[in-house]
């Protein structure tokens, strides 16, 4: 029946070693507290049992230098942790430039992956080993958590906002995806499954799975469909900011603030246009609340994004790895 | 008057349903309140073990999702906010507090009888909430699922939630004022008992924290009912505002749950090895500091939800300083526990477990408190394993020590020791076959309120459900002895421990005014042998 006794996850992932050794490193330094207790306890118990009913212990009240030693060790024992544990939190938490984009939308209770060549997947995920992958997630109602325990990553993935999480898959196989937090009746079964691929064997599967155009060639679509381009106009004459170029960049709103034109910032924008108006324009956008969803937008954040990239406007927004594929 | 044979003693004088709920004698509260937080106990334990008999199998086959939802939601509600809060404060405290300070009476007499009353209010509507239907939001009620998703009786369990918070505020107030204004002759703060600090600083977080949590149940019922935006981005709010609100009190609530379980282990180590606290200062201060750090510590929830990295650091670095003094009380017990005069008597036996589990329960939160670590380890069974280490290993068995050790104080009676360290051994076993395989499985990477899950988690459930059955026999034990005891067993006698402290010297059951004549105090407790200086190292 339990043939399978596992103990430790699999290492899938270039994180999960650095991990991996931070956890034993805190199983090692916690143990031997854990166990250095019990054993005084033990011992203090067994060798000072009461003898005879009158007996008293020794008055000892203290002793400053004992207070300092185990106040001054914990404590920088503590330091080591933290410091550790922060260095691989911020290399967890800051994905390399470069990284392949996948956006994932949550919604009860599913996981809607779109890779930029169009490639659509639900309660799937397919990356190819070796090369850094960056997810950007939103959701469509409450929160979720995505979380690959063979990958050692989780992010929380909330509505009204993007959170990433990246990784490097380094092990062809099929690995398990969670949601972890709680969100409803079928928050069980808000699973799914990652698999990551040899690059060719990734690159074969992306040519069978899209259809339907890329995602910025969606989002162009849409972008035309919802009269965006009525006043986004290329040439500057619009009564909207010129796109082209902008994203990444800096703009200064009417309120004197400075943005980066990032993918929150374009999403808050099709919602709220009224929040941030780039300085020189009125505010007269309508909103997009709701006509929208959190898929599309996230196409027209790609087709936005096209508009800036060296590439063709409207190319597969994968551009450099694939040379590599292809030798 | 009072010459009768027995002698008048706060259970004998006065009979009728009306003398007890008309009380204002804080130890009369105190068994209103036991008897209360133990139908919430089992009632809390009913849903655990509803909760383990569903995960022995990875299907959902015994119950549905949607009713496995609601089992632990409940479970967590009435654990929390009507049993682990309530607990060692309102029964122990309330009974002890006065008399180890040498007062008649709590400071407030009819608000402690009040708090109860709020008590069984709050309670009524969680327990309306559960009839009807139940609540399927978990305890930590995240918006916007509580807010907008959930179908659930969410703003019934909140108003429960709301009114029982104010038992806390009154029981807490009540208590700094007696400890500031009610003391002995003689009772400065240095000889106070180390229970009372750690009642003290638990006073400070109840009265601090929760009203932040009666104001975020509430905005939670007004997002709710009336579609005001304040948690859900759909109407404009911020759910993350919602986790930040909710850990400023539930963070420090964790520390309301084991403060006063470290005063009575500080009580039990001392009385049982014969031998006064190591370190007195050390061991009260860390208290207070306790109840301070941990106001600052509540963004440690917050590592995934794309907090700054910044905020991330913060709040890991101080969730590491908040482990020191938690740290330099274990090192005190164990101290105090060397060249003592050691006896193995049944509440030592729960002092022995909860060093040991509290240390491991404490241990694994630096693991939690590891930024990197606990991307990985957040919402697994690891911290499920967790913080039942340090609320069960730790809370209940600091309840059940202290039950054991003031029994023959608040009844007269004792209680047959034999079973009482069967009990013991059995809730120790049972308790780490329930929660230590969730250790592993938590690291394999099985989420929490998972009603089905894959197969390969399997073993460690069923391990775990075997140790909650055991578990939850070792819980029946006491039930029954202690009920037996009431009426059976040998009288106990003014001090059957040969301890030392006010409560000691005072007869069993005391009598209503507690002291016929107010106690002079002239040295700190647990004194037993000639005071000497012994220099170690």
């Amino acid at each position: 029946m339990f043939t399978n006794f596992p103990f430790f996850p699999q290492q899938a992932s270039e994180q999960a070693a650095q991990i991996d050794a931070l956890y034993f490193f805190l199983i090692a330094v916690t143990g031997f507290f854990a166990v250095l207790i019990a054993v005084l306890v033990s011992v203090f118990a067994v060798k000072f049992h009461r003898r005879h009913g009158d007996e008293v212990g020794v008055a000892i009240h203290g002793s400053l230098a004992l207070e300092l030693l185990w106040t001054i060790i914990p404590l920088g024992i503590c330091m080591v942790m933290f410091v550790w544990g922060a260095q691989v939190f911020f290399h967890m938490t800051r994905p390399p430039k470069g990284a392949m984009e996948i956006y994932v939308v949550g919604k009860q209770w599913m996981w809607k992956a779109q890779h930029r060549d169009g490639a659509r997947e639900i309660n799937e995920l397919h990356v190819p080993i070796g090369r850094p992958v960056k997810l950007v997630m939103g959701s469509e109602d409450v929160i979720h958590s995505f979380f690959i325990p063979d990958f050692r990553v989780k992010a929380d993935v909330i509505p009204g906002r993007y959170n990433t999480l990246w990784f490097t898959a380094s092990k062809p196989g099929k690995y398990h995806i969670f949601c972890t937090q709680y969100c409803g009746t079928k928050h069980s079964a808000m699973i799914g499954t990652v698999t990551a691929m040899d690059p060719s064997d990734y690159q074969v599967w992306l040519s069978g799975g899209a259809g339907g155009g890329t995602m910025a060639e969606n989002g162009a679509k849409l972008f035309a469909d919802l009269s965006c381009n009525t006043c986004h106009l290329e040439n500057g004459q619009g009564r909207g900011p010129v796109l082209k170029g902008l994203y990444g960049k800096q703009v200064l709103t009417t309120g004197g603030q400075i943005v980066t034109m990032d993918d929150a910032y374009i999403r808050e924008s099709v919602l709220q246009p009224q929040a941030k108006v780039v300085s020189g324009f009125q505010p007269i956008m309508p909103t997009f609340q709701g006509l929208v969803t959190e898929e599309q937008l996230l196409q027209l954040i790609a087709y936005i994004k096209s508009l800036s990239e060296p590439t063709s406007s409207a190319g597969t927004g994968t551009p450099a790895p694939d040379a590599t594929v292809k030798k | 008057m009072e010459t009768t044979a027995a002698p008048l003693n706060y259970l004998n004088n006065g009979h009728g349903l009306a003398s007890w709920l008309l009380t204002r004698d804080h130890k009369r509260i105190a068994l209103l309140y036991l008897w209360s937080i133990t139908v919430f106990f089992f009632l809390g334990g009913f849903f655990a073990l509803m909760i383990r008999l569903e995960l022995l199998t990875p299907a959902a086959d015994m119950v549905q999702p949607e009713t496995y939802n609601k089992l632990f939601t409940m479970h967590g509600v009435v654990m929390v906010f009507f049993f682990l809060i309530p607990s060692i404060p309102a029964v122990l405290g309330n009974f002890l507090l006065p008399i180890m300070i040498g007062a008649k009476d709590l400071a407030f007499p009819r608000i402690n009888l009040l708090s109860w009353y709020i008590y069984i209010l709050g309670g009524m509507f969680t327990l309306v909430a559960a009839i009807t239907g139940g609540v399927d939001t978990g305890w930590t009620f995240y918006a916007p699922y509580s807010t907008s998703a959930s179908n659930s009786h969410v703003i019934t369990a909140g108003v429960g939630i709301f009114i029982t918070g104010f038992s806390s505020i009154l029981t807490g107030l009540n208590f700094i004022v007696t400890t500031h204004r009610m003391r002995a002759p003689g009772m400065t703060w240095f000889r106070l008992p180390l229970f009372v600090w750690a009642h003290y600083a638990t006073s400070l977080i109840m009265i601090l924290g929760t009203p932040v949590i009666a104001i975020t149940v509430l905005l939670v019922a007004v997002e709710r009912g009336l579609h005001l935006g304040i948690f859900d981005p759909a109407l404009g709010g911020d759910p993350v505002l919602f986790q930040h609100l909710f850990w400023f009190y539930s963070h420090p609530a964790v520390y309301i749950m084991i403060l006063p379980a470290m005063g009575v282990v500080a009580e039990l180590v001392q009385a049982f090895s014969r031998k006064n606290i190591f370190g007195y200062t050390f061991v009260a201060f860390s208290s207070l500091a306790i109840a301070i750090i941990g106001f600052l510590v509540w963004g440690h929830h917050l590592f995934v939800a794309g907090q700054s990295t910044y905020a991330g650091l913060v709040f890991s670095i101080i969730s590491f300083f908040v482990a020191i003094p938690s740290a330099v009380k274990v090192f005190n017990w164990t101290a105090t526990i060397y060249k003592g005069s050691v006896s193995w008597d049944s509440p030592m036996l729960y002092a022995f477990g909860f060093i040991g589990l509290f240390s491991i329960g404490g241990l694994t939160g630096l693991f939690l408190a590891t930024l990197g670590m606990d991307i990985h380890m957040h919402d697994t069974y690891f911290i499920i394993a967790h913080f039942h280490y340090v609320m069960v290993g730790g809370a209940i068995f600091g309840y059940l020590g202290g039950m054991h050790y003031w029994w023959p104080k608040i009844t007269g009676r004792m209680y047959p020791e034999g079973w009482a360290r069967f009990a013991a051994l059995n809730i120790f076993v049972g308790f780490n076959l329930t929660f230590f395989p969730q250790f592993i499985v938590g690291y394999l990477g099985m989420p929490r309120r998972y009603a089905m899950y894959a197969p390969e988690f399997q073993i460690y459930n069923v391990l775990s459900t075997a140790g909650a059955t055991i578990l939850g026999i070792g819980y029946l034990i006491p039930m029954d002895y202690f009920t037996w005891s009431l009426k059976y067993a040998p009288l106990a006698g003014d001090n059957p421990w040969g301890a030392r402290g006010l409560e000691w010297e005072i007869p069993s059951p005391p009598p209503t005014e507690n002291f016929t004549a107010t106690p002079i105090v002239t040295e700190g407790t647990h004194q037993y042998a000639p005071s000497r200086e012994v220099g170690i190292v």
